[in-house]
């Protein structure tokens, strides 16, 4: 079990208030994550529901239990940091060992647990050694290990892929979505990248200065973005966010229009532009179109491969249904 | 060129030539202290500086015949050492706190620690005097290990806290969320770490106890008297005789001295330690 709730969480440094009231509730076996800019206050609110920051005001209730007064270690959570956190006077295998040590468990089961994880994890040959003879991936690993071991009612990761190259953190995204899957318990996630958001989470929880700007499904996010902030957040490349002439002609104060909901034409199209730079992916080709007279630069993203150089006129038409307006406050027009 | 060769020169001759002339200067009254000891007293005394003589061991027999040596040495190791061991004990949880935990008023309380050391110690010995004799603790260890204690401990949690400091927080942190409560995050995870750092606080601190003079000498008078105190001894009720005090005095520091040699380089990064980064 593992359904986290915060009721009327706030915290403040001093006099600044980085977490204004906030409730949320994560359920039981979610994958929940929470992403934002630099310092929007998800991984303070991680560690709030960790234990390892205090609330200023506020309860968070694990199980339905109030768990706002109970040391970190007594709340039955897991950690993975973003610095892996290895103690680094210990082998692997005491490493992963460790929680269940200090819950006095009998050597014999902590060693069965421990090979188990190690199994799973692929660290077997590793269990003698050090976390300085590591790799990053390695050893991100072997945080993971020690987080599972113990069977926690839910697992806390604070950025835990930042410190991986780009390759291995693909690789580790899939790994930590499939334990998810295979294991069904609460996990929650804090990321500032959006993709990793995308890919892993059943609930993204979408955070700016501290305050929640939407929580839903990746999909939601995507087609529902509840402001303005949420639809440029959401979405790789970022959405076309524009506001004047071409906006009103939707009747809004702003509309936005995803790159891959533009139609792409070199004779006829709604709006004119001249190319800028044109990204080859192989698979979709990111055209960076200028003198649009909508926004500095408008994205498009186009299936397959096009021909086009830079300073070529281009004529974009977007999909009218996949528009995306907004009033004056920013607020999604439905 | 020239320049470049000059500098060089001084760096290949120079300031070795110049660390040697230091460092003998700094060694050369250990030197004749220890050369002084094997004198006999007639020719401790003779003004000149006299660097061949028969030598004898007569200083030495005699500190051991007329005065009991190893009573105030046992004193010193007894002394020294619990006070070191209560300094970590009392240190280490101190410096933990402040270097995981601040607060607002961490860094003034460290100050504060630090400014005890620049109170003159003669302003607080006879409220001392008199209260040691009051609670009828004068001239006993536990007064001794409790004065050593007290004065060591400022410069002990200054040096802990710069070590603690530079663990980094997140491992605490994951001690914390592996279920460890406080003891144990000194135990397992604290101490392991910081061994290192540890080891050279406890030396400097032994050091410290050992070298004390001030506070054993005047708290105590025989009971508990350490080898400052012999020292002391020496010098006031039979006058100066320079060949006897030399031996006392050798005696008094060659434990400390063999036991700096063996922990040398804890000693060094002890001492430089947070200088740089």
């Amino acid at each position: 079990m593992g359904r986290i709730v915060l009721k009327n969480v706030t915290k403040s440094f001093g006099e600044t208030e980085v977490i204004p009231p906030l409730d949320l509730t994560i359920e039981n076996g979610e994958f929940a994550v929470f992403v934002g800019p630099s310092g929007c206050g998800k991984s303070t609110l991680l560690r709030m529901i960790a234990g390892l920051e205090d609330l200023t005001s506020g309860d968070i209730e694990i199980d339905d239990e109030v768990v706002t007064q109970v040391p970190p270690s007594k709340r039955g959570l897991a950690m993975v940091f973003q610095s892996y956190a290895l103690y680094p006077h210990m082998t692997v295998r005491k490493n992963i060992g460790f929680p269940l040590r200090m819950e006095k468990m009998d050597p014999a089961d902590i060693n069965k647990r421990v090979e188990s994880a190690a199994t799973s994890l692929n660290l077997t040959d590793y269990l003698d050694r050090k976390p300085g003879q590591l790799s990053g991936g390695q050893r991100q690993r072997v945080a993971i290990g020690r987080a599972i071991v113990r069977d926690p009612s839910a697992f806390l990761f604070d950025e835990p892929l930042s410190n991986l190259d780009a390759a291995l953190r693909v690789g580790m995204r899939l790994e930590i979505s499939e334990m998810h899957e295979r294991m069904q318990t609460t996990m929650i996630y804090v990321t500032h990248d959006q993709v990793e958001a995308m890919t892993m989470a059943d609930k993204i929880v979408v955070l700016q200065a501290g305050v929640i700007e939407q929580v839903g499904s990746p999909l939601d996010l995507y087609h529902k973005p509840k402001n303005v902030f949420v639809a440029g957040f959401i979405g790789s490349p970022k959405m076309n966010i524009f506001s004047g002439p071409a906006a009103e002609a939707f009747g809004a104060h702003t509309i936005g229009i995803r790159p891959e909901h533009t139609a792409v034409s070199m004779s006829e199209g709604t709006w004119e532009g001249t190319v800028g730079v044109a990204e080859h992916l192989g698979s979709d080709t990111f055209i960076h179109v200028h003198n649009t007279g909508l926004a500095d630069m408008v994205t498009v993203r186009i299936n397959g491969d096009i021909t086009v150089k830079h300073g070529d006129t281009i004529y974009l038409t977007p999909e009218t249904d996949q528009i995306h307006r907004f009033d004056a406050q920013g607020l999604r027009i439905e | 060129m020239a320049i470049v060769a000059q500098t060089s020169r001084f760096g290949t001759y120079g300031r070795p030539t110049l660390a040697w002339i230091v460092g003998l200067l700094f060694f050369f009254p250990i030197f004749y202290m220890v050369l002084t000891s094997f004198k006999t007293d007639a020719d401790a005394v003779k003004p000149e500086f006299l660097l061949f003589f028969t030598p004898t061991l007569e200083n030495y027999t005699n500190m051991t015949a007329n005065y009991d040596y190893w009573h105030f040495a046992t004193n010193s190791v007894i002394t020294s050492v619990f006070a070191t061991i209560f300094t970590l004990v009392v240190g280490i949880p101190a410096a933990y706190a402040m270097a995981f935990n601040p607060s607002r008023s961490t860094k003034d309380i460290l100050m504060w620690m630090l400014s005890t050391k620049m109170l003159p110690a003669a302003a607080v010995l006879y409220p001392m005097i008199f209260l040691a004799k009051g609670i009828g603790l004068y001239d006993t260890h536990i007064l001794i290990i409790t004065v050593l204690c007290l004065i060591n401990l400022p410069i002990a949690i200054w040096m802990l806290f710069t070590y603690f400091k530079e663990i980094p927080r997140d491992i605490i942190e994951a001690g914390k969320m592996d279920g460890v409560n406080t003891f144990g995050e000194i135990k397992e995870i604290l101490v392991p770490l910081a061994w290192g750092g540890i080891a050279a606080t406890a030396l400097l601190v032994f050091i410290f106890c050992w070298n004390e003079a001030y506070w054993t000498v005047r708290l105590t008078t025989l009971d508990a008297a350490t080898l400052s105190k012999l020292i002391e001894g020496n010098r006031a009720p039979e006058g100066l005789f320079f060949g006897r005090l030399s031996a006392v005095s050798t005696a008094a520091v060659g434990p400390i001295v063999v036991l700096g040699w063996f922990c040398q380089k804890q000693l060094v990064q002890g001492l430089t330690f947070g200088a740089v980064k």
